[in-house]
This record gives structure tokens, sequence and C-alpha cells, in this order.
């Protein structure tokens, strides 16, 4: 068995006080496992990178993990506010929280320029005040037909985390379903993380067009069951929306919110 | 069939959508647009979401843009920079459906503040594909509930471009695609004036008077020399809406 595998707090503790840690899943596969673990390890002053902070984000912000958060948009799906993330940056509580805010079209460009080794990345931007409030919004002209295009800085994380389906006894990664930007931050990071719902011999009969990361790509894996829920996994279980709806209640005073971190996250016994 | 407005609001955007489109979803109010429309009147609509599910046919309404419902029912899905790159900003969609939490007379959106950036009153969720979806497709419908903290003279933020100032603002900018062209809301149906671009009302929902609409207007609300009648929902169209609506909520409620 390739030496990849490791325990999840073993992979975890692969995160270091300051990192800028991509932890991607476009609403589904989204490492829940893996960042309770860092909420467990106590790391500080992290650098949080995702498209949409959703739930994992917020649980990290309220724990107190985070210095920025790198977004593109910032709520609950369908039931609103992340009460955390607000409470950060409007309170500044547990600590003031720093944002860097792009759109999905640019920050999805800037993972894929991280990943194709492109200091920056070119497209067809918006126009608002976002470039305002973020200098690494720029234009640049075509140097073949002089139309101004938006560019954003390339996306290159120190670690990218991901939760998969499988991976096979030699490491590689198979992900399933919506893949959103996990090939792109596992390619345009230092160090990559993957978490996974099972860990089979081989994979049987694999689409020649499947989204698999070779295990030349990683760095560790580990086992984690179920380790995208309160999201989901394709073929394994579902999205818990009526967990998302009742996040509303336990993340919106921060009683409750230190209430569910102790009971959920910090007193429970870490998988062997 | 007696309606609420929320209803005759959600029927009269799903009217605009025709089986040819191609439609980039938000999530919430145009959602369940897009989805009453595949299931009444443009069977083979086309609904693509940021997710990037391409072809999508959900039995119940999504509580995120990622459901698994989607993919289950995609004719493809595909990676996010994908949908960005090759489906939206390359030229294939047809309508992008907006929501936001402020409009202004030239159909600009904010989704990201109200207060200041810096120190906000309240924080909003941002601006996910909104910004290059109202760019990238060739035209954009608004669906909102219209009210005077929704509808306001001046936004706070400007997330997502319509208009722009007026007039040719947007075109002089370097977008050819048309932007908004209609607001649907739960008062009224807006286009935007053919030269200035200030969104006027061309059709007032049954029973809904001039006045009223511009009490729920922050700016001095014009309309068109002749204002028609939106016409009321058929019972199929809100029986179907209801159904959409029951299933969706025995699934999400787990």
């Amino acid at each position: 068995m390739s030496d990849l595998f490791q325990s999840l707090s073993e992979a975890i503790a692969l995160i270091r006080d300051g990192d800028v840690v991509a932890l991607e899943g476009f609403t589904h596969l989204i490492p829940f496992a893996a960042a309770h673990e860092l909420i467990r390890q106590g790391r500080r002053n992290l650098t949080l990178v995702r498209m949409t902070p959703d739930l994992i984000c917020d649980q990290l912000i309220g724990a107190g993990c985070a210095a920025k958060l790198v977004f593109s948009w910032g709520g609950n799906p369908g039931v609103g506010s992340l009460h955390r993330l607000r409470d950060a940056v409007e309170r500044g509580w547990p600590a003031p929280l720093a944002l860097e805010e792009y759109t999905h079209a640019a920050l999805a460009n800037a993972y894929e320029a991280g990943a194709c080794n492109l200091p920056f990345a070119v497209f067809r931007g918006h126009r608002g005040d976002l470039a305002e409030v973020n200098p690494k919004f720029r234009t640049l002209r075509c140097p073949y037909t002089n139309q101004e295009l938006a560019t954003v800085p390339a996306m290159r994380p120190d670690v990218a985390v991901i939760h998969a389906q499988k991976a096979d006894a030699d490491g590689n990664v198979l992900i399933e379903g919506i893949i959103g930007v996990q090939k792109q931050v596992v390619l345009a990071s230092r160090t990559a993380i993957v978490t996974v719902e099972e860990r089979v011999d081989a994979f049987e009969e694999l689409h020649p067009n499947a989204c698999v990361l070779p295990h030349w790509t990683i760095d560790a894996i580990a086992v984690a069951p179920r380790g995208a829920a309160p999201s989901y996994a394709h073929g394994y279980y579902d999205r818990d929306n009526a967990y998302y709806i009742e996040w509303e209640r336990l993340s919106s005073d921060r009683s409750t919110f230190c209430q569910w971190l102790d009971a959920h996250v910090l007193n429970r016994a870490v998988p062997a | 069939m007696t309606y609420t407005p929320d209803e005759l609001m959600t029927v009269a955007a799903a009217r605009l959508l025709k089986n040819e489109h191609v439609c980039f979803v938000g999530i919430g109010l145009p959602s369940a647009a897009c989805n009453l429309a595949r299931l009444t009147h443009a069977p083979r609509l086309t609904l693509i979401y940021e997710s990037g599910t391409i072809g999508t046919r959900p039995s119940v309404l999504p509580l995120s843009i990622g459901d698994g419902e989607l993919c289950t029912h995609a004719l493809t899905t595909v990676s996010v920079p994908e949908i960005f790159r090759y489906w939206l900003q390359g030229g294939h969609i047809s309508i992008g459906f907006l929501s936001g939490a402020q409009v202004d007379r030239f159909g600009n959106l904010n989704s990201t503040v109200i207060g200041s950036y810096r120190q906000p009153n309240v924080r909003l969720p941002g601006a996910g594909g909104a910004p290059e979806i109202a760019t990238s497709c060739r035209e954009v419908f608004i669906v909102m509930r219209q009210t005077r903290r929704a509808f306001v003279p001046r936004l706070d933020f400007l997330t997502t471009l319509g208009h722009g100032a007026g007039g040719d603002d947007r075109s002089r900018m370097g977008f050819i695609t048309k932007g908004p062209t209609k607001v649907i809301t739960d008062f009224c149906v807006m286009e935007p004036d053919a030269v200035t671009k200030e969104l006027m009302v061309t059709s007032l929902h049954p029973g809904v008077t001039m006045d009223r609409v511009k009490q729920e207007t922050g700016w001095d609300l014009q309309f068109a020399s002749s204002v028609v009648e939106t016409p009321v929902p058929t019972s199929q169209e809100l029986e179907t809406l209801r159904e959409l609506q029951e299933r969706t909520a025995a699934a999400h409620a787990g």
C-alpha cells in the first residue's frame, strides 16, 4: 500500500499556522472532516481560500483559525447568511477577518492559471465596484486586437485540501459528479491533501474520461468516511439540506455556536 | 384560481423563457421561474447552473446551485473553470436569470454589502457568478421582490453591471450583449427605455396601481406610454408551481 495513506491527524499536520489553505469542493465534496481536524489542531492565522466559503469556512472562522478569507460567494446557499463570517467582518469576533473578494469567474480563472503555471489569468471581466476594493483586479490590452481584458494573479495556495470518493492502493484519486475546481486547486498548490470516502484495491470499469488525480500529484491521503457531510459525496450520500437550514440557528449567536463546536468538533474522539 | 403576488411574479418570469433558450440560472427566485417554464410551456429549455451542470432537469428545486439533484439529472457536468470560460465567456448562453439585494434605475445590481464596504451594516454573500453572467449572456432577466429598500436610487455597491449610468454607457465599455431587458417583480414588469436605458413599467399586475408601485420604488419611477395588465396565471401554471414547491419542501426537510 502506498505510503501516501496517513491518519487524518497526520495528514492535516502538514498545514502550518499562517499557511494559505484552499479547501475546495463546489457545494459537493466539501472537506468538512479535514476542516474539523484543522480546528482540533488549533491552527491560527490561516488564509482560507474557497470560492463558496459555505459552512466549512463559517466553522473555521468562528473557531478562530482564520486571519483572511479569499472567496467569491459567501452565503449559506438557499438559506441566507454565514453568521460567523458576518460576525467576524461586521464585529471582529472572534478576530478581525480580512477579505479578498472575487467573482466566481475570476477565482476559477485564477486557480486555472495556477494549475497552468502562468503568473496571471486573463478573461472578459465585469465592470463594477469589486475592482475598487480588490486591487488585484487589473486590466491589460490584448497585443493582437487592443481589446481591454481583465486580469487577476494566479492562485497558488500553500496547501490544497479536497475530499474525493475513492483512492486506489497506489493513491490515485477518483472524483465523480460535480468536479468543481478540485483538479485545478491540487495542481496549483505546493502541497495537496486528500480525504476519501474509501480506499479500494483498484478502480473498476473506470470511464476513460473520468476525473482522476494521479498519486504523484498528491502528498497525503486520509480515509474519512462521510468526510464531506453535511455536504455530499455523489454515489455515497446526499446533501443534508435540513442541516444547512438548521445551521442558520446553530450559527446565529456566539454561545450556540460555541456549544456546537465543543460538542461536535472539539470533544469528539479523533478516528484512528 | 386565486394566487399570491409571489406566484404571479414567478409565473410572469417563467413565461419569458422559450424552448430555444439556453439559460444560466441563479439560485432562489430565478431557479423557481426557470424550472416552472421547463415544466409548463418550454420543456426543451436548456438550464445551466454554475456548478457545471448543463441541460439539467431537476425534479425538485435545488437548495444550492450544486445539489446532487442537478448533476444526476444533467446532460453532462463540466468543471467550474470550464463552465465559466468555455460556455459562459464563450458566448453560448442566451439568457442569464438573476436576482439581487438592490437594483437601481438602470438595472445594476448589488449583492455585496449594505452600507460601506469596509464597515458594512450587512455583509451580503457577494458576487458569485453574477457579474460575468450579466456581461456574457446575450440578455439578462432580473426577478426581485419590489420594496423601497431593494429598488434604490443609488446602490451601496455595484456588484453586477446592468446599463451602468444609462444611455450607451454599457456599449461604450465594450459590451456587445444586451444587459437587463426585463425586470419582473411582485407588482409589475419593467423594461429599459430604448434610448435612456432607464427602467420603466410596461405591465402592471392585476389590481396593482401606479401609486402602489411608486411607493415601493426609491426613485421617480417612469411608466411606458401604454401600460398593459399582466395576464393572470393559468390553473395549470399554478398547480405545477405548487406541486414543485411541495416536492421541494418535502425533499429539503430531509
